[in-house]
C-alpha cells in the first residue's frame, strides 16, 4: 500500500499499516524509529553516569541505582540501539543493492521486528516496575544470578526475546542474499554494504544461540531453582563469561562489519572511484568474521584460564588487526586520485578513520594478554570499546543514513544541520573517551559508582563529562535536523549522489515492488557502468509482467504480543504461581497466531502489468 | 625480559614515551607508575605496544592527510572523472606483511611475558610466603599459610620479596587489583582458585581496587597493600601471631566495649588468629588507615560505620542498628586500641 492512499484513509489506517506491513522498507523505517528512540534513552543513561562521575564523591545518584544505570545503557546501546539500527540499514538497502523486491521471508522480516520492540519494551519495563538490571550488560553469574528482585529477570526475558528476533532477521538475510540476487549480481559484484551484511547474518546465526543457551541457563537458574551457576551445588560460574563471550564478541563484529561496508560505499561514491581492492575487502571482511569466533577469551585474560590459553587468545586477536588495516589501507587508497566531496555522510566517514584506528591500536594493546592484567576492566577498556563503537558504529550510522536518507524518505538531510551537528559530537566524543585511556592506566576500575579525592582523577572525569555533553548536543542537533528536513527539505531525485550501485536507479523513495523489472547486472558498480556507456538507467532482465506481492500480516505482531505478556509470567511466577495464569494467556496467543500462520494459505497477490505500465501499481488486492 | 627491556629502554622513543606516560597519575595508585616486578613488566609491554602502534598510527596519519588535501574536489573539477583503478597487489601484499611482522614483534614479548606472570613454582620453595586471599562483598581477607595469621584489608608483605597469592572468593566474582605493584586477577567462587605473585620494590603503602563488579558497593572496596622492610615484617608476623584475643583494654570505657562487642558482634568478627568469617579480623584494627576500607580512621567516622554500615558501603552484609551510638562509642573506644603491633602502615613510609 502506498503512503498516499494511506494518508487517504487517515492516522488509524497509517497505523494499522505499519503494524501489518511485511515490505522491507517499511520495516526499515519501524527498525529505525525504535532504535533511534532507544539510542536517546541510552544517550540519557549515559549522561546520568557522567553527571554522577563528574566530581569525586558524588552522590547525585545512589550506588545501587548506578549499577541499574550502567547495566541498561550498555544493554540499551548494544540490543535496543545498534542492533536495530543495523537491522535498519541492512532492510533499506540490502534488497535494493541486490535487485530485489524484497527479502526472502518477508513474514519473518516483520515477526523480527515485532519481538525485538517487544522485548526491548519489557526490558525498559523493568524501570517502573521495581528497579532495571544491575549486575552489568555482561551479567556475570554469580552476581547476575543471585541480583536481588525482579532486575535480572527483566535482563533475561527481554534479551532472550529480542534475541531471537535478532537471529530470524539474521537468517532471513541470510537467505535473502543468497537466493534473491538479481541476474548478473553475482557474489563478486556484490556492493560491500551487502557483502558485510551477508556475513554479519552468518555471524548472528552462530553468535545469538550462545546467548540464548546462557540466558536459558540463567533463567532457569533465577526462576526454576537449577544450579548451573552456583557453585555450591556443584554449579560452575565461569561457563557463563565463556557462553556470553562467544556471543558478545562476535557481536561486535555484528555491528561493526555492516557498518564498514557503508563506509566502503560511502568513500567509493564520493570520491567518484570504484573502490580500492574491492576483492581484497571482501576477504578482509570474510576473515574478521571468521576469526571474530575465535578470540572470545580475550575478554577473560584475568579469569585465570592459564598462560597456555592466554597466549593462544593474544596472538588471535593480534591476527584481526591485520584485515582491519587491509581495510583501513583500501579505504586511503579509495580516495587516493580520487574526487573527494565532502558531504556530511563524507565528513562522518573521514572522522571515523582515525578515530576506528586509534581504537583498533588500543584493540591490540588490549590483546597482549599479559599487559591486559593491568587494562582489564578499567576505563582504558572504556575508553577502547567506546573508540570502536561509537567511533565505528555511531559516526557509521550517521554517516550511512545521511548517505540513505533520500533513498529511504525521498529528501537529502539538511546538510548544513548535517556538519552542525557533526563537529560537537566528534569533539565531544574524543574529549569524553581519549582522556579516558590515562584515567584507566592512573588506577580507575570501569564501573565506578564514584572515586575518592586525592587520587589524581578528578580532572580527567571531568573533562570527560564537559565531552559528553557535547556529544548530546550534537546528537539533538541531528535529530532537529530530521525534523526539520521532513518539514522544510524539498524532494530529491532518486541518484542525488550521483550512485554507482543498484538502489540509486530506482526512484526515492522506491515504489513498494521496488524494481518494475529486474535489472540485469553487468558488473561490480552495475549503475556506474550504465552511465558510463551513456543509459540512464539499468537495462531490465526481464519483460514488464505481473509482480507477485506478499500479503500484510497482523500475526507477526500478535505472536510478538503473546511473548510480552507470557515474558511477564515468567518473571513474576516466582512470586505467585497465580501470575502462571499469564505464561498461559501469552503462549496461548503466540501458539494460536502460529497454528492460523500454518493452516491458513496466504499466496499474496500480484500487481497487473497494465498497473504498472500506467506508472502506478498502488492497488492491494 | 627484564635485562633486554633495560637497555631497550634506552632507546630515545622510549624514554620520551615513557616519561610522559609516568608523569601521568598519583603515586603507589597508579599502572603508570610502576613500583613492583609485575608492573614494572607490564608497564614496559605496554611501551613496546604503543611505540609500534604509533608507529603504524603515524603512517595511516601521514597518508591521510595527505589524501584528504590532495584529492578534495575542486573548483572546476565538477565534471572530472577520476580514473577508475581496481587496486594493486604489490600495496595489498605491503599492508598485509608488514603489519604481521609488527605484531609478531609484539607477540613474542607477550606471551614471555604472560608465561613469567603465571609462574608461581616459587610458592613451593623453603621459607616462601603464601598468602590466601579471599574477596568478599565488599572487603578483602588474607590468610597467611601455615603461620596462622589472619587478617583484612591491610596486606602486609616484605619489599624485594616475592609472595604467591591463592586466590578465592566467598560469594560473587572479585578482582584483586593492585596497579602500581602488579597487575590484576579475578577471585572466583569455588575451587576454581587462581594464583599471582606481588613484590613490591620500595616500602610504601600501595592502593588496591576491585576490579570487577561486585554489587552497589564494588567501588567501595579499597584494600592497601603494604610493604614494609624484611626485619618489619618478621617483627609483624611474631606480634600477629602472639596477640591475645582476650587482652583488657586499660581504660573503663574500653572495657565495655570490649564486652559489647563480644556480645554483639563476634558472631562475625573475629580478633586472633580465627579464620575469616562472615566479617573482617579485627586483630590490628586500629592500625588500619581506613575503617572498611574508605573511611578516614577517626572515632566519629567508625561510629557512624558501626551504626549505619549500609548508608556507607550499599549493600554490604554488616547489619544496621545492631547498637544504639552510645554503645557504638564505646566499642569504637575499645577497637581503636587494639593495635597489637608495632608495624603499622607508617612503617612502610618511614624510609
Ligand atoms: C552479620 C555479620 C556482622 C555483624 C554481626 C557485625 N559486622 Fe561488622 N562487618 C561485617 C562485614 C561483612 C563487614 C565488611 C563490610 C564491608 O566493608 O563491606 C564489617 C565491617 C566492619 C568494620 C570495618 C572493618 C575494617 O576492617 O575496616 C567494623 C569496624 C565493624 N564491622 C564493626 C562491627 C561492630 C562494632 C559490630 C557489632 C556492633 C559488627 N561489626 C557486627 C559483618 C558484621
Ligand atoms: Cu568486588
Amino acid at each position: 500500500m502506498s503512503t498516499a492512499l494511506a494518508q487517504k484513509r487517515g492516522l488509524g489506517a497509517a497505523i494499522w499499516d505499519y503494524l501489518t506491513t511485511v515490505d522491507h522498507k517499511k520495516i526499515a523505517q519501524l527498525y529505525l524509529v525504535s532504535g533511534g528512540i532507544f539510542f536517546l534513552i541510552g544517550g540519557l543513561e549515559a549522561m546520568l553516569i557522567r553527571i554522577q562521575l563528574m566530581q569525586p564523591n558524588s552522590d547525585f545518584i545512589s550506588a545501587g541505582l548506578y549499577n541499574e544505570m550502567i547495566t541498561m545503557h550498555g544493554t540499551t546501546m548494544i540490543f535496543l540501539a545498534a542492533m536495530p539500527l543495523i537491522f535498519a540499514l541492512m532492510n533499506a538497502v540490502v534488497p535494493l543493492q541486490i535487485g530485489a523486491r524484497d527479502v526472502a521471508f518477508p513474514f519473518l522480516n516483520s515477526l523480527g521486528f515485532w519481538l525485538f520492540l517487544a522485548g526491548g519494551l519489557i526490558l525498559n519495563c523493568s524501570w517502573f516496575l521495581g528497579g532495571a538490571p544491575d549486575a552489568g550488560w555482561t551479567a556475570y553469574a554469580p552476581l547476575s544470578a543471585t541480583s536481588p528482585g525482579h532486575g535480572v529477570d527483566y535482563y533475561v526475558i527481554g534479551l532472550q526475546i529480542s534475541g531471537a528476533g535478532t537471529l530470524i532477521g539474521g537468517i532471513n538475510f541470510l537467505v535473502t542474499i543468497v537466493n534473491m540476487r538479481a541476474p548478473g549480481m553475482s557474489y563478486m559484484r556484490m556492493p560491500l554494504f551487502t557483502w558485510a551484511s551477508f556475513v554479519t547474518s552468518n555471524l548472528i546465526l552462530f553468535a545469538f544461540p550462545a546467548l540464548t543457551v546462557g540466558l536459558f541457563l540463567l533463567m532457569f537458574d533465577r526462576m526454576f531453582g537449577s544450579a548451573f551457576f552456583d557453585v555450591g551445588l556443584g554449579g560452575n560460574a565461569i561457563i557463563w563469561e565463556h557462553l556470553f563471550w562467544i556471543f558478545g564478541h562476535p557481536e561486535v563484529y555484528i555491528l561493526i562489519l555492516p557498518v564498514f561496508g557503508a563506509f566502503s560505499d560511502i568513500f567509493s561514491t564520493f570520491s567518484t572511484k570504484r573502490l580500492f581492492g574491492y576483492s581484497a575487502m571482501v576477504f578482509a571482511t570474510v576473515l574478521i568474521g571468521f576469526l571474530g569466533f575465535m578470540v572470545w577469551a580475550h575478554h577473560m585474560f584475568t579469569t585465570g584460564l592459564g598462560p597456555v590459553a592466554n597466549s593462544i587468545f593474544a596472538v588471535s586477536t593480534m591476527a584481526i588487526a591485520v584485515p582491519t588495516g587491509i581495510k583501513i589501507f583500501n579505504w586511503l587508497f579509495t580516495m587516493w586520485g580520487g574526487k573527494i566531496r565532502m558531504t556530511s555522510a563524507m565528513l562522518w566517514s573521514i572522522a571515523f578513520i582515525p578515530t576506528f584506528t586509534i581504537g583498533g591500536m588500543t584493540g591490540v594493546m588490549l590483546a597482549a594478554a599479559a599487559a591486559d592484567y593491568q587494562y582489564h576492566d578499567t576505563y582504558f577498556v572504556v575508553a577502547h570499546f567506546h573508540y570502536v563503537i561509537v567511533g565505528g558504529v555511531v559516526f557509521g550510522f550517521f554517516a550511512a543514513l545521511h548517505y540513505w536518507w533520500p533513498k529511504m524518505f525521498g529528501k537529502v538531510l539538511n546538510e548544513k544541520l548535517g556538519k552542525l551537528a557533526f563537529w560537537p559530537f566528534f569533539i565531544g566524543f574524543h574529549l569524553t573517551f581519549f582522556i579516558q585511556h590515562f584515567l584507566g592506566l592512573m588506577g580507575m576500575p570501569r564501573r565506578y559508582w564514584t572515586y575518592q579525592e586525592g587520587q589524581g582523577l578528578d580532572l580527567g572525569n571531568l573533562i570527560s563529562t564537559v565531552g559528553a555533553f557535547l556529544m548530546a548536543i550534537g546528537t539533538l542537533i541531528f535529530v532537529y535536523n530530521v525534523i526539520y528536513t521532513a518539514m522544510k527539505e524539498k524532494k530529491v531525485s532518486g541518484d542525488p549522489w550521483d550512485g554507482r550501485t543498484l538502489e540509486w536507479s530506482i526512484p526515492s523513495p522506491p515504489p513498494f515492488y521496488n524494481f518494475k523489472q529486474t535489472p540485469l547486472v553487468r558488473g561490480l558498480d552495475p549503475l556506474w557502468i550504465e552511465k558510463q556507456d551513456g543509459k540512464t538507467g539499468m537495462t531490465p532482465a526481464e519483460p514488464l509482467g505481473d509482480i507477485h506481492m506478499p500479503n500484510g500480516s497482523f500475526l507477526p505482531f500478535l505472536m510478538s504480543l503473546g511473548l510480552f505478556i507470557a515474558g511477564f509470567g515468567f518473571i513474576y511466577q516466582v512470586d505467585h504461581k497465580g501470575w502462571l495464569a499469564l505464561v498461559f494467556i501469552g503462549m496461548g496467543i503466540t501458539l494460536g497466531s502460529m497454528l492460523t500462520r500454518s493452516l491458513k494459505d496466504d499466496l499474496g497477490y500480484h500487481v497487473h502489468k497494465e498497473e504498472l505500465e500506467e506508472g502506478g501499481g498502488n492497488h492491494e488486492s | 625480559m627484564k635485562g633486554w627491556m633495560g637497555k631497550f629502554r634506552m632507546l630515545f622513543l622510549f624514554g620520551a614515551l615513557s616519561l610522559i606516560l609516568s608523569g601521568c597519575g598519583v603515586d603507589n595508585i597508579s599502572a603508570l607508575k610502576p613500583e613492583g616486578y609485575g608492573s614494572e613488566l607490564l608497564f614496559d609491554l605496554m611501551l613496546i605496544s604503543i611505540a609500534i602502534m604509533l608507529f603504524v598510527f603515524v603512517i595511516v596519519m601521514a597518508i591521510y592527510t595527505f589524501v584528504i588535501i590532495r584529492y578534495r574536489q575542486k573548483k572546476g573539477q565538477e565534471d572530472y572523472i577520476p580514473k577508475q583503478t581496481e587496486g594493486n597487489k604489490a600495496l595489498e601484499i605491503i599492508w598485509t606483511v608488514i603489519p604481521i611482522i609488527l605484531l609478531l614483534v609484539l607477540a613474542v614479548p607477550t606471551v614471555q611475558a604472560t608465561f613469567d606472570l603465571a609462574d608461581n613454582s616459587g610458592s613451593e620453595e623453603e621459607g616462601a610466603i603464601n598468602i590466601e586471599v579471599t574477596g568478599n562483598q565488599y572487603w578483602w581477607h588474607f590468610n597467611y599459610k601455615g603461620q596462622e595469621i589472619s587478617t583484612s584489608q591491610d596486606l602486609y608483605i616484605p619489599k624485594d620479596k616475592r609472595v604467591h597469592l591463592t586466590m578465592k572468593s566467598t560469594d560473587v566474582i572479585h578482582s584483586f587489583w593492585v596497579p602500581s605493584i602488579a597487575g590484576k586477577m579475578d577471585t572466583n567462587p569455588g575451587d576454581n582458585q587462581n594464583t599471582m605473585s606481588l613484590e613490591a620494590y620500595e616500602e610504601g603503602e600501595y592502593l588496591g581496587q576491585c576490579a570487577e563488579l561486585c554489587g552497589p558497593s564494588h567501588s567501595l572496596m579499597d584494600f592497601r597493600v603494604i610493604a614494609v622492610s624484611q626485619e618489619e615484617f618478621d617483627q609483624w608476623v611474631e606480634d600477629m601471631k602472639n596477640v591475645d584475643p582476650e587482652a583488657q583494654p586499660e581504660s573503663d570505657v574500653a572495657r565495655e566495649g570490649q564486652e559489647l562487642f563480644n556480645n554483639n558482634c563476634m558472631s562475625c568478627h573475629a580478633i586472633g588468629s580465627a579464620p575469616a568469617g562472615v566479617g573482617p579480623n579485627m586483630t590490628n584494627f586500629a592500625n588500619r588507615s581506613k575503617i572498611a576500607g574508605i573511611l578516614d580512621p577517626t572515632k566519629e567516622n567508625l561510629v557512624d560505620w558501626i551504626v549505619h554500615p549500609d548508608e556507607i558501603k550499599p549493600g554490604n552484609q554488616m547489619p544496621s542498628n545492631l547498637v544504639n551510638e552510645d554503645e557504638a562509642e564505646k566499642i569504637a573506644e575499645y577497637l581503636l586500641q587494639l593495635d597489637h603491633t608495632d608495624v603499622t602502615p607508617e612503617s612502610a613510609e618511614q624510609n
